[in-house]
C-alpha cells in the first residue's frame, strides 16, 4: 500500500444533507412519541371526569393539530437537523465576527446539567439554594474584580437587554436627580452594535450617532459638539466592531462627566481584554459582559445567555432586585437574596423574572476556576495574537484591505473590505459568504448599513491553533483566486451545504410570505 | 510587574509558548507584551486580577463545583409545589438529547445554509406552536413570558398609537414590574380588580376603565392564582369595542384541554415556554413565545426574527430564511424601532419544538387531564384539613390554587419552614406581595406528583396546623 | 424581420442603451465627455461602455429565450446585445457613424414607445441626464445604470456592471409589488463647473430605479430599511420637531419631500417649499418669496444633502441664495438623510459652497443630521 497523499490545500468538505421532511410531513394517524402519566385510578374516583372540572367554554373543541410520530422518528428527525448546524463544535470558528465564538468547555455542560442545578425551583427558600447563590455571589466578585464596578447583576439575559437595563439605569439616576426631563439624549458610535442605539430608544431615549474621523477613532470634534446638558449616557463599544481601540476613551468619559452624564460599556468586544485593561480605568460607570461570548458559556442558536451587567457604586440602588449577596455571621456564612438595596421610588424593578439565567452563570463561574487570572490573561493576548496574525496575513492579499488605522494593530477582531475583488470581478461578499460554506467554514459581513463596502468581520478568539487559521487563511486564498478565475462557481455556491440559493422574492410579501407551515400549505393550494 | 500568562493550557491551543514564538516572528514582534500597543499605558492593568488561583485540573474542577452544587437541596429529592411562572414537568428524555447535541449548543448565527438545521428546527417550533394556540405566527423566541408579555403590550400601543394598557390586579407582581420598567416611556398601566369571590376578572371595573386612550386589554389564562378565565370573549369584545386590542397571555400547557386564546378573540398571544421540555434551572429556563394572526399590521411589529419556509434554486429543496426582515409600522405616530433584536432563547425555542412533536396531540391532551384530575384531587384532599380555605376562589382552576392560611394563626413562612422540615417545598407566600390576601400561598400541581405525594402534603399540613376538621 | 417582430410579441421587453462614448475622458486625465470628446479621441481614448455593457448582460444570459432587448442600431446597444445572443429590436437607427446626446435622447423616447418594461443603460452622469430629457420619469418606466461614466453622482447607477445587470434580472423576474423601487436624483452637475472646483447642487430631475438592498445574510441586527420607510421616519421626526408659528422651508430632495408627504401638503419636485403650521404658504418659492417669509417669521430650513457626494448648499440653487441662509444660520438648518446615504458619503463632511465665503463660514461647523425618529448623526459641515 502506498501511503495517502492528504495534500491537497482546501478541505473537500460536504456537510451533511439529508433532504428531510418537515415534521408535519412525518406525522402518522395513531403514532405516540410518549406516554404521559395518567392520574391514579384513586384520584379520578374522586374528581370525576375532566369535563366537570372545566367550564363548558373553555374546553378545547378538537385536539391542537400537532403530527404524530413514535419516538425513535422523532429522534431521527431532530438529530439530522442538528448534523445540518455547522456548530462551533465541528468547525473553525472565525467567521463570526463580533459573536467570539469560542471553545465551550464539555465539563461546565456536565456541571450544568446536574439535577444539583435543572431541578432547582427559583422561588425555593434560599436556605435550601446556598450552593448556586454562592456560585452566582462568587461570579459577581469576579466581574467586579475584571471591570473594576462595584456590584453585578446577572437578571439580564443578553447583550441587548443589558444595554437596556443600563440605559434604564441612567434614566432612573437622572430622575432621582430631578433631571430625567432634561436629560433625554444618549450617545452611541456607528462602529458600536446597532443596540447600542436601538435598545436606549426602547428606553425613550433620542439617539446621536458619532462617526469615525479618518483614522477610524469616534471623531473627538464631533462627540464634543453632541455632549451637553442634555446628555444622559455615553454607550459605547472599545475596540469597536472595526477592531480599532479608541486610545483617547478617558477623554470621552471624562467630557462626558464633566457634562453631568453617565457612561456605559458596551463590553461584547471583552475578549481582548481581559487582565490588560478595565472598565473602571477607562472611566465607565456601567459596563456589561456577555457571557455568552467572553466567558465561553455556549451560544445555543441564539440563547439562553446572560448579559452580566455591572455598575459603580452610586449606581447600585438602581439595579433590578434582587441582587445576591453575603452574610458573615458567628456560625457561618449565608447567601441571601438581597431586596432593600433597591431606591424605593427609582430602582428600575425588574428586567427578568427571577435572578437570570443560573446555569449560564454556573458555566461561567467554573470557567473562569479553570483559568485563573493568568489564564484569562492569556485568553486575551493569544486571542490578539490570532487576530493580529490572521490581519496580517490577509492584508498581504491584493484584493484585501481594512480601512483606518494603517499598519497598527487591532485587538480582537477585524472588519475587512473586499471592495476591489468586486471591483474587478464582480463578486461580492456576501457571494464569498457562500462559497465559504462550501468548505465547512462561517464568514460574517457586517451589520448594516455598510459603511465599509463589501465587509468581512472574522474574529478568530483563541481557540483556533495555528494550523486552524492557516486552513482559513488558505481557503479565503483559494476562493479569492477562484473570484478571478472561475467567478461562476462562487455566484452560485453553495455547492456542499445543506442546501442551494434560496429565492428570498417572497419573503417580503404578505401574500406570499410563509412563516409557519399551515400559513405555507394555506399560500400554496 | 510582568503579568504572566497560563501556557499549555487545554482551552488555549496557541498557549504553547514555541507556536506563540513563530507566529509572532512571522507579524514582525518578538513577545506578547508588545500586543495591545494602541491602549494607552495610563490605562493598562499593572497588577494581575485578584482571582482565586486556577484549579489545577478538570478532575478538582468537577470536584469543586460539584461540592458547592450538592450544598442545593432539589425538587428531586424534595416534594415541590412552588410555580408561580416557573413549573416542574416532566421533561422527557429526548428533549435533553436534542439540546445537548453540540451542534445546536454552540450554534450562533450562521446562515440558512451551513445552518440549514437550526432554521429548519426553529421554523418547526414556529410552526407547531402555531397549531398547539391555533395562531398564524409565532416568533424565534424572546427571554421569558415576562418579556413576551412587556413585547406584546409595546406592540398593541405601536398598533393602535395609544398609550393605556389595562392589566389585571391579579397578575404576578414581578412580571409586572418588568413590564412596567420596559413599557415606560410609550406606556402607562392601569390595573383592572378582579373579583373577590370567583378570582376573575371584575367586568364592571374593566368597562369603567377603558377609553379611547386604551391601546390593549392584557389578561392571563389562566391568572396568576390558577384561575381559568372563562370570560375571554367577553373582555376581547369590550377591548375591540373601545378600540383597543385583546392581548392574552397563556400557560402552553393547558392547550391540549383548554381553548386557546385564538379561540375568544385574542390578537395578539404571549405566554412562557418552559414548561414545554425544559428544566427549570433556578428560573433560567424560561422563555418568551408571542403570536398573532398573519396580517401585516400584526408581522411588521414583531421585533424578533421569524423564520419562514421558502423554495431554493434546486427545485424540490426546503430552504428557510427571514420574514419582513425591514419591518416599520404602518400608520404608528410616535413609536419608532422595533425594539432590538439579539440573542435571546433560541435553544429552548428548540427543546420546546422537540416537546410538542414527541407529545403529539394526545399527549397534550393527556398531561392537561392529568394536571386537571391530580390538581383537584390536592384540592379535595387538603379541603378536608380545619382552618384553611383550599381554592380559595372557587372557581374551575389549572394546576395552581391559592389556599388561605389566615384563620390558622400561623404565617406561611413558619408553616413552610415546617414542611421543609419534612421534605416539601410549600406553596409561594403570597403574603408580601399580595396583601390583601393575607396569609395565602400559591400551591402548584401537575403530572409529576404522585398520590402518595399529594396524600404526604395533606398529612404534613394537619400535623402543622394541628388536626383534620 | 417580421418573424422577429412577431416572436417580440410574448416576450419581456428591455430597454437597452449605451453612450459609446461614456467615460472615454477619464482614462486620458479629462473629467467627462461633454464637449470634450474631440479631446479625447485626439488623446488616444478607447471606448469603455462598450465592455461594462457587456458584464452588465452576462448576468442575464439565462434570460435570453424570454426577452427582447430594444435598442439602438450598432454601437447604441445592437452589437454587443447580438454579440452576447440575445433577441434584439433595433428602435433606432444613427445618423453618422458618431453618436450624438440627441441619439440618447431619441434612442431613450423609442424605446419607451415600442413598450420597454425597465431601461437597462450604460453612460454616465449625462446619460442619465438624456433620459430625464427624454421624459422617461414621467412615462413611469424604470431604469438601472450601468456605471461607465468617468465620475458617477447620480444614485442611479448599481455599483457595479455585473450587479446592474442582476438588478435588472431580478427586477424582472418578480411580478411588481415584490420589487421596491425608489425614486433617484439626477444632479444637474455642469462638468465645466466640477473641473473648475465649483459645487453645483442643482436637482435636474429624477428616474425611478430599483431599491438595491441586496438581501442581507445573517441577521444578527435589523436589516437596514427601505428608503421610503427611512423617509418617512426621518419625516416623522421632522413633523415632531415643527413649531407653531415658525416657517419652515422644505428643500429640494425625495428625503425632504416625504416631509410634506406626511403633512399631506404638495410639494414641488425641484424647487423650495414654505409650510407653516403644517399647511404650504408658497409652493416653489423664489428668493424674494424666501426673503419675504424671513422678514415675517423665525424660520427654519429642512434640508438634504442631494447626489452621492454629500453636497449639502451649493451654487446652484437660486432660492437658497446667500441672503436666504445668511437669515437661517446654521443653528435653524435641520439637515436630514438616511443611514445609507450617510453611509455612501465614507465619513466625508458635508459641503456647503454658496458663492459667498462669509456665509460659507456661518454655516460651517457640526450639525446634527436627523436619520430617523429620534435619532441623529454628528456630521461635520466644511
Amino acid at each position: 500500500m502506498k501511503r495517502i497523499d492528504r495534500s491537497h490545500k482546501v478541505r473537500r468538505f460536504h456537510q451533511a444533507k439529508w433532504d428531510e421532511s418537515i415534521i408535519f410531513e412525518l406525522s402518522k394517524a395513531g403514532e405516540r412519541g410518549i406516554l404521559v402519566p395518567k392520574a391514579e385510578k384513586a384520584i379520578q374516583e374522586v374528581t370525576g371526569s375532566v369535563d366537570e372540572l372545566v367550564p363548558a367554554g373553555m374546553r378545547r373543541p378538537s385536539a391542537p393539530a400537532l403530527p404524530e410520530i413514535s419516538q425513535p422518528r422523532v429522534l431521527r428527525h431532530y438529530m439530522r437537523l442538528s448534523q445540518q448546524t455547522l456548530g462551533a463544535d465541528v468547525n473553525i470558528e472565525i467567521g463570526q465576527g463580533t459573536c467570539t465564538v469560542k471553545y465551550s468547555p464539555k465539563v461546565n455542560e456536565v456541571l450544568a446539567r446536574m439535577p444539583e442545578m435543572t431541578e432547582l425551583h427559583p422561588l425555593q427558600d434560599p436556605s435550601t439554594v446556598q450552593g448556586i447563590l454562592e456560585i452566582m455571589h462568587e461570579t459577581d466578585l469576579y466581574m467586579r474584580e475584571i471591570s473594576g464596578m462595584d456590584r453585578f447583576t446577572f437578571q439580564p439575559s443578553g447583550g441587548s437587554q443589558a444595554i437596556m437595563t443600563m440605559a434604564a439605569v441612567a434614566r432612573a439616576y437622572h430622575a432621582a436627580n430631578g433631571e430625567g426631563d432634561q436629560r433625554d439624549e444618549v450617545i452611541t458610535t456607528i462602529y458600536s452594535h446597532p443596540s447600542d442605539a436601538a435598545a436606549p430608544a426602547v428606553m425613550g431615549y433620542k439617539i446621536i450617532h458619532i462617526h469615525p474621523d479618518e483614522d477610524g477613532y469616534p471623531d473627538y470634534e464631533a462627540f464634543k459638539a453632541a455632549v451637553g446638558p442634555r446628555t444622559a449616557a455615553f454607550i459605547v463599544a472599545n475596540p469597536e466592531d472595526t477592531g480599532v481601540y479608541n486610545s483617547q476613551v478617558k477623554a470621552f468619559t471624562d467630557l462626558v462627566h464633566a457634562h453631568g452624564g453617565l457612561c456605559g460599556y458596551d463590553q461584547a468586544n471583552a475578549n481582548g481584554l481581559l487582565g490588560v485593561t478595565r472598565a473602571k480605568e477607562a472611566g465607565f460607570d456601567m459596563c456589561f459582559f456577555n457571557l455568552h461570548k467572553t466567558f465561553s458559556t455556549p451560544h445555543g442558536c441564539g440563547g439562553p445567555a446572560v448579559g452580566a451587567t455591572g455598575v459603580v457604586e452610586r449606581l447600585v440602588p438602581f439595579l433590578p432586585a434582587p441582587l445576591i449577596d453575603r452574610k458573615d455571621e458567628s456560625d457561618g456564612v449565608t447567601y441571601f437574596l438581597n431586596y432593600d438595596f433597591a431606591h424605593p421610588e427609582h430602582g428600575i424593578g425588574k428586567v427578568r423574572l427571577f435572578s437570570g439565567v443560573a446555569p449560564v452563570v454556573l458555566k461561567a463561574y467554573a470557567w473562569m476556576r479553570t483559568l485563573g487570572a493568568e489564564g484569562l490573561y492569556e485568553v486575551a493576548k493569544v486571542a490578539v495574537l490570532n487576530n493580529n496574525y490572521l490581519f496580517q496575513k490577509l492584508m498581504a492579499l491584493e484584493c484585501v484591505d481594512a480601512p483606518y488605522i494603517p499598519g497598527k494593530q487591532r485587538i480582537e477582531q477585524v472588519r475587512y473590505t473586499i471592495e476591489k475583488l468586486t471591483q474587478d470581478t464582480g463578486v461580492t461578499s456576501g457571494d464569498i459568504q457562500r462559497r465559504m460554506m462550501d468548505f465547512g467554514m462561517h464568514y460574517w459581513t457586517s451589520h448594516h448599513p455598510y459603511y465599509i463596502p463589501e465587509p468581512a468581520t472574522l474574529e478568530p478568539t483563541e481557540t483556533p491553533s495555528k494550523e486552524d487559521l492557516d486552513e482559513y487563511i488558505n481557503t479565503l486564498k483559494h476562493i479569492f483566486d477562484e473570484a478571478y478565475t472561475n467567478p461562476e462557481i462562487i455566484k452560485t455556491a453553495p455547492h456542499n451545504s445543506v442546501c442551494h440559493q434560496v429565492d428570498e422574492s417572497d419573503m417580503d410579501d404578505p401574500q406570499r410570505w410563509a412563516p409557519s407551515w399551515r400559513v405555507y400549505l394555506r399560500k400554496t393550494q | 510587574m510582568t503579568l504572566r500568562g497560563f501556557k499549555n493550557h487545554p482551552y488555549i491551543p496557541n498557549s504553547v509558548p514555541e507556536v506563540q514564538q513563530e507566529m509572532l516572528k512571522e507579524i514582525g514582534l518578538s513577545s506578547l507584551e508588545e500586543l495591545h500597543a494602541e491602549i494607552p499605558k495610563e490605562i493598562c492593568l499593572k497588577e494581575p486580577m485578584k482571582l482565586p488561583p486556577a484549579l489545577e485540573s478538570e478532575y478538582e474542577l468537577k470536584r469543586h463545583v460539584e461540592s458547592l452544587l450538592a450544598k442545593n437541596k432539589t425538587c428531586k429529592n424534595h416534594i415541590n409545589f412552588l410555580g408561580a411562572g416557573c413549573y416542574q414537568h416532566y421533561v422527557p428524555a429526548i428533549c435533553d438529547e436534542i439540546n445537548s447535541r453540540g451542534e445546536f449548543l454552540t450554534a450562533y448565527g450562521g446562515e440558512p445554509y451551513n445552518d440549514h438545521g437550526r432554521f429548519q428546527s426553529l421554523f418547526e417550533y414556529q410552526s407547531l406552536m402555531a397549531e398547539l394556540l391555533d395562531f398564524d405566527i409565532v416568533n424565534v423566541p424572546t427571554m421569558d413570558g415576562a418579556q413576551a408579555s412587556s413585547t406584546a403590550i409595546r406592540m398593541a400601543g405601536r398598533i393602535t398609537g395609544r398609550r393605556e394598557v389595562l392589566v389585571p390586579k391579579a397578575m404576578d407582581r414581578e412580571k409586572l414590574k418588568v413590564m412596567i420598567n420596559y413599557g415606560k416611556p410609550a406606556l402607562d398601566i392601569i390595573e383592572v380588580d378582579y373579583c373577590a369571590k370567583s378570582g376573575r376578572l371584575d367586568l364592571s371595573d374593566l368597562k369603567g376603565k377603558l377609553s379611547e386612550r386604551t391601546a390593549a386589554v392584557y389578561f392571563e389564562n389562566p391568572t396568576f392564582y390558577g384561575v381559568i378565565e372563562d370570560q375571554g370573549q367577553a373582555i376581547s369584545d369590550l377591548a375591540h369595542a373601545a378600540g383597543a386590542l385583546s392581548v392574552v397571555s397563556v400557560d402552553p400547557i393547558t392547550l391540549g384541554v383548554l381553548a386557546p386564546p385564538s379561540h375568544y378573540g385574542a390578537d395578539i398571544i404571549c405566554g412562557d415556554l418552559q414548561p414545554l421540555g425544559i428544566h427549570m434551572n433556578y428560573g433560567g429556563g424560561q422563555s418568551g413565545f408571542m403570536s398573532t394572526r398573519d396580517e401585516e399590521k400584526f408581522v411588521m411589529e414583531f421585533p424578533s426574527r421569524l423564520f419562514g419556509i421558502a423554495p431554493t434554486s434546486e427545485p424540490g429543496e426546503y430552504g428557510f430564511g427571514d420574514v419582513a426582515y425591514d419591518r416599520t409600522s404602518f400608520g404608528h405616530h410616535r413609536e419608532h424601532g422595533k425594539e432590538y433584536v439579539g440573542t435571546q432563547t433560541g435553544l429552548w425555542g428548540i427543546t420546546a419544538g422537540v416537546y410538542l412533536s414527541t407529545m403529539g396531540p394526545k399527549g397534550m391532551q393527556e398531561v392537561g387531564e392529568t394536571i386537571l384530575q391530580k390538581s383537584n384531587y390536592a384540592v379535595k384532599r387538603l379541603s378536608k384539613i380545619s382552618k384553611i380555605k383550599v381554592n380559595k376562589f372557587e372557581s374551575a382552576f389549572f394546576k395552581e390554587f391559592v389556599i388561605d392560611f389566615n384563620e390558622t394563626g400561623k404565617t406561611v413562612a413558619q408553616i413552610n419552614q415546617a414542611l421543609l422540615e419534612k421534605g416539601i417545598f410549600g406553596g409561594f407566600d403570597l403574603s408580601k406581595e399580595h396583601p390583601e390576601l393575607g396569609q395565602s400561598a400559591l400551591y402548584c400541581v401537575t403530572e409529576i406528583h404522585s398520590k402518595s405525594e399529594l396524600d404526604k402534603l395533606a398529612e404534613a399540613l394537619e400535623e402543622i396546623l394541628g388536626g383534620a376538621r | 424581420m417580421e418573424m422577429e417582430l412577431e416572436l417580440a410579441q410574448n416576450l419581456r421587453k428591455l430597454g437597452f442603451i449605451i453612450n459609446p462614448i461614456a467615460g472615454m475622458g477619464g482614462r486620458v486625465g479629462l473629467k467627462g465627455t461633454d464637449g470634450v470628446l474631440e479631446e479625447a479621441l485626439r488623446l488616444g481614448a478607447q471606448p469603455m461602455a462598450p465592455a461594462k455593457a457587456a458584464r452588465a448582460l452576462n448576468s442575464l444570459l439565462g434570460f435570453r429565450e424570454e426577452m427582447v432587448l430594444l435598442t439602438g442600431a450598432g454601437e447604441l446597444g445592437e452589437r454587443v446585445a447580438r454579440e452576447l445572443g440575445f433577441k434584439v429590436q433595433v428602435v433606432h437607427e444613427t445618423s453618422g457613424a458618431v453618436t450624438s446626446q440627441a441619439d440618447t435622447v431619441a434612442l431613450a423616447k423609442s424605446v419607451v414607445v415600442q413598450g420597454s418594461e425597465l431601461i437597462l443603460f450604460a453612460g454616465g452622469d449625462g446619460t442619465a441626464r438624456n433620459l430625464v430629457e427624454a421624459g422617461i420619469f414621467e412615462a413611469g418606466v424604470p431604469v438601472v445604470g450601468i456605471p461607465a461614466g468617468v465620475k458617477i453622482h447620480s444614485p442611479v447607477f448599481a455599483t457595479h456592471p455585473e450587479r446592474a445587470g442582476e438588478l435588472a434580472g431580478s427586477a424582472l423576474s418578480r411580478e411588481g409589488a415584490s420589487c421596491k423601487w425608489r425614486e433617484a436624483e439626477v444632479m444637474d452637475i455642469s462638468e465645466e463647473d466640477y473641473r473648475s472646483g465649483r459645487v453645483m447642487t442643482k436637482l435636474y430631475g429624477y428616474l425611478v430605479v430599483p431599491s438595491d438592498r441586496g438581501r442581507m445574510q445573517n441577521k444578527k441586527a435589523p436589516s437596514p430599511q427601505s428608503e421610503a420607510n427611512a423617509h418617512r421616519e426621518i419625516a416623522l421626526e421632522m413633523v415632531a420637531q415643527m413649531e407653531a408659528g415658525t416657517a419652515y422651508f422644505v428643500g429640494p430632495g425625495t428625503t425632504t419631500r416625504a416631509v410634506l408627504d406626511v403633512l399631506g401638503q404638495p410639494h414641488t419636485l425641484l424647487g423650495v417649499d414654505v409650510v407653516l403650521d403644517g399647511k404650504i404658504i408658497c409652493q416653489d418659492a423664489s428668493e424674494k418669496d424666501l426673503l419675504a417669509v424671513q422678514a415675517k417669521y423665525p424660520c427654519r430650513l429642512i434640508v438634504t444633502p442631494t447626489g452621492g457626494q454629500g453636497f449639502l448648499l451649493g451654487r446652484g440653487n437660486q432660492q437658497l441664495s446667500p441672503e436666504v441662509l445668511r437669515g437661517v444660520g446654521r443653528e435653524n438648518l435641520m439637515v436630514i438623510a438616511a443611514q445609507e446615504k450617510l453611509a455612501e458619503l465614507k465619513h466625508q463632511p458635508l459641503l456647503v459652497d454658496t458663492g459667498d465665503p462669509e456665509v460659507d463660514a456661518l454655516l460651517r461647523g457640526y450639525v446634527k443630521v436627523w436619520t430617523g425618529f429620534k435619532t441623529a448623526a454628528m456630521v461635520a459641515v466644511r
